[in-house]
């Protein structure tokens, strides 16, 4: 068995191919256990119980609810632009799965003699790749609400443009700190400072005492700004205008029904679960963790326990904001984008690469013991 | 040059259908009635030119046509096209241009300009030491190519301060 395995992950046509389904099926799976764990803990914010019918605390709820929506009828209305309408969620889904690609979620794992990493694959630029992915997100929301040939989809196509540009400026900003971190640690010209992997590996051991060498003890400005970038960009509440049930009926998939709606659903929750894990890698050691003296048969469980936990953990700030915040007015969220994120974000980059280079090159007085970028 | 041999890597096989895709991405650019759809072959066509920077192994210059060209430029003018041209779905009003043959004529020409010069200046030679590594990269364009860089840079700003100029509202 160990040797058919081996032999299996060292073969790098099989390797890929088991990884890309392993992937689509880890993110399905976990898109199902996200859904209830989103009603469930906002039914308890609101003294509700929630779904709890479908099998053990109601955790077969989503599986359920995506059964239906795969059979019910899906509706085309008559005013469409047939290709681009079909094409939409299908465009929404792509973007979101090949992010987790580059996303390691455990320690790399040897059978045998060969070492399989858990993780797509680990791109030299993965961080870039992270970027022009999601940049790629928001044509799923333009097209629909273009296609669908109603005003209301039109509305939540143009919101969610302006939004999606905006927020993404902020998010790719609040990034490019780590990118300098990660090359200053590694010196020799930084090589290798926006692969995943590498960054994940740099935040190990203890930044003081019993603290661990995260990144975000370093950058909590960035890991900030990222995360409520990180929200806005997933377009949800207290950023979720795009689909502002109580102004614009359901945004851009108003006219989206059966299948074809439980893709955009999908993919939201690929990308939440997808945006809290970057968040994870970048600034909270990704899979770093304890291994708590399990036996070196199961030593793999832990990093991948650790990689979830801290990605749940994430994604319960995500739900407790929308069971907690209003939504923002539209003139809001478009001057809290640019004229807050984005400022403080460069701020802060400018700041944190003049004290890096300081770093470098030397600074010009003393520099206190308490300072801890030094 | 012997085609047979060229036509058996695979890897001239791959560039051979990324380059006739883009082509007709290109000419579907130019010649389609709707102007979303121009925009879309506009996005193939863009795709098409990242992956043959990926087959030519500069990743960084191949994700930031991605980033930049496709996640946002395009993007803009989608959300152009929305708030101005208000028709959804179908679009009654037919994308067109009288002086469509002119316009053709400098295009061929441009392009014939272009690649007679690049034949010129390289023929078939294989460019060594080409600069592909990010970091290369970075070294590259803030020494050698620093004054084109800010050049490129000072224009992007005249653009942005003209934008700012043509969308204020208050007199004089």
């Amino acid at each position: 068995m160990t040797s058919f395995l081996e032999g299996l992950f060292a073969n790098t046509f099989w390797s890929a191919a088991i990884k890309v389904v392993a992937a689509f099926a880890l993110l399905v799976a976990n898109t199902l256990i996200l859904v209830w764990f989103e009603r469930r803990v906002v039914a308890f914010m609101q003294n509700r119980i929630g779904p709890n019918r479908a099998g053990p605390f109601g955790i077969l709820q989503t599986l359920a609810d995506g059964l239906k929506l795969f059979f019910k009828e899906q509706i085309t209305p008559r005013k469409v632009e047939l290709g681009i309408y079909l094409m939409a969620p299908m465009a929404a889904m792509v973007p979101a799965f090949l992010i987790f690609l580059v996303i390691p979620f455990g320690a790399p794992i040897t059978i045998g003699e060969t070492t399989v990493t858990l993780q797509g694959t680990d791109l030299n630029v993965g961080l870039l790749f992270i970027l022009a992915m999601s940049s790629l997100a928001v044509y799923s929301i333009v097209l629909a609400g273009w296609s669908s040939g109603s005003k209301y989809p039109l509305l939540g196509g143009v919101r969610a443009t302006a939004q999606m540009i905006s927020y993404e400026a902020a998010m790719g900003l609040a990034i490019v700190p780590v990118v300098v971190l990660a090359a200053v640690t590694l010196g020799e010209g930084g090589v290798g400072a926006m692969s995943l992997a590498r960054i994940v590996e740099l935040q190990q051991g203890s930044f003081r005492w019993l603290i661990p060498g995260w990144f975000v003890f370093w950058l909590l400005p960035s890991f900030l700004i990222f995360f409520v970038s990180a929200v806005a960009e997933t377009n949800r509440a207290p950023f979720d205008l795009v689909e502002a049930e109580s102004e614009i009926v359901g945004g851009y998939h108003t006219e989206y029904s059966g299948i074809r709606f439980a893709l955009f659903f999908l993919a939201e929750y690929v990308n939440m679960f997808n945006v809290s894990a970057i968040a994870v890698t970048l600034f909270l050691g990704g899979w770093l963790g304890p291994d708590l003296g399990l036996p070196s048969g199961l030593a793999w469980v832990m990093p991948i326990f650790w990689f979830f936990l801290k990605t749940y953990a994430l994604l319960f700030v995500f739900v407790w904001l929308r069971a907690t915040l209003p939504r923002l007015r539209y003139d809001q969220l478009m001057s809290f984008g640019w004229k807050v994120m984005i400022p403080l974000s460069i701020g802060w980059l400018v700041l944190f690469s003049v004290v890096m280079a300081l770093n470098t090159f030397g600074w010009p007085f003393d520099v206190p013991e308490w300072f801890p970028w030094a | 040059m012997d085609w047979g041999d060229w036509l058996s890597n695979s890897q001239n096989i791959l560039f051979v259908v990324i380059a006739l895709l883009m082509v007709a991405a290109a000419v579907r650019v130019v010649t389609s009635p709707n102007v979303v759809h121009a925009a879309l072959m506009l996005v193939l066509a863009l795709g098409g030119s990242a992956a043959l920077f990926l087959m030519l192994g500069a990743e960084f210059v191949a994700w930031a046509l991605v980033l930049v060209y496709i996640g946002a430029v395009i993007v803009l003018f989608l959300f152009g096209i929305m708030i101005t041209r208000a028709p959804t779905g179908r679009d009654p009003v037919r994308l067109d241009h009288e002086r469509r043959w002119p316009a053709a004529l400098v295009a061929l020409a441009t392009f014939a300009t272009l690649a007679s010069a690049s034949v010129a200046a390289f023929e078939d030679e294989a460019i060594e030491g080409g600069v592909s590594s990010t970091g290369d990269l970075g070294d590259v364009l803030f020494s050698r190519f620093v004054i084109p860089f800010e050049a490129v840079s000072f224009v992007l700003l005249a653009a942005l301060i003209g934008g700012i100029v043509l969308a204020r509202k208050d007199p004089g």
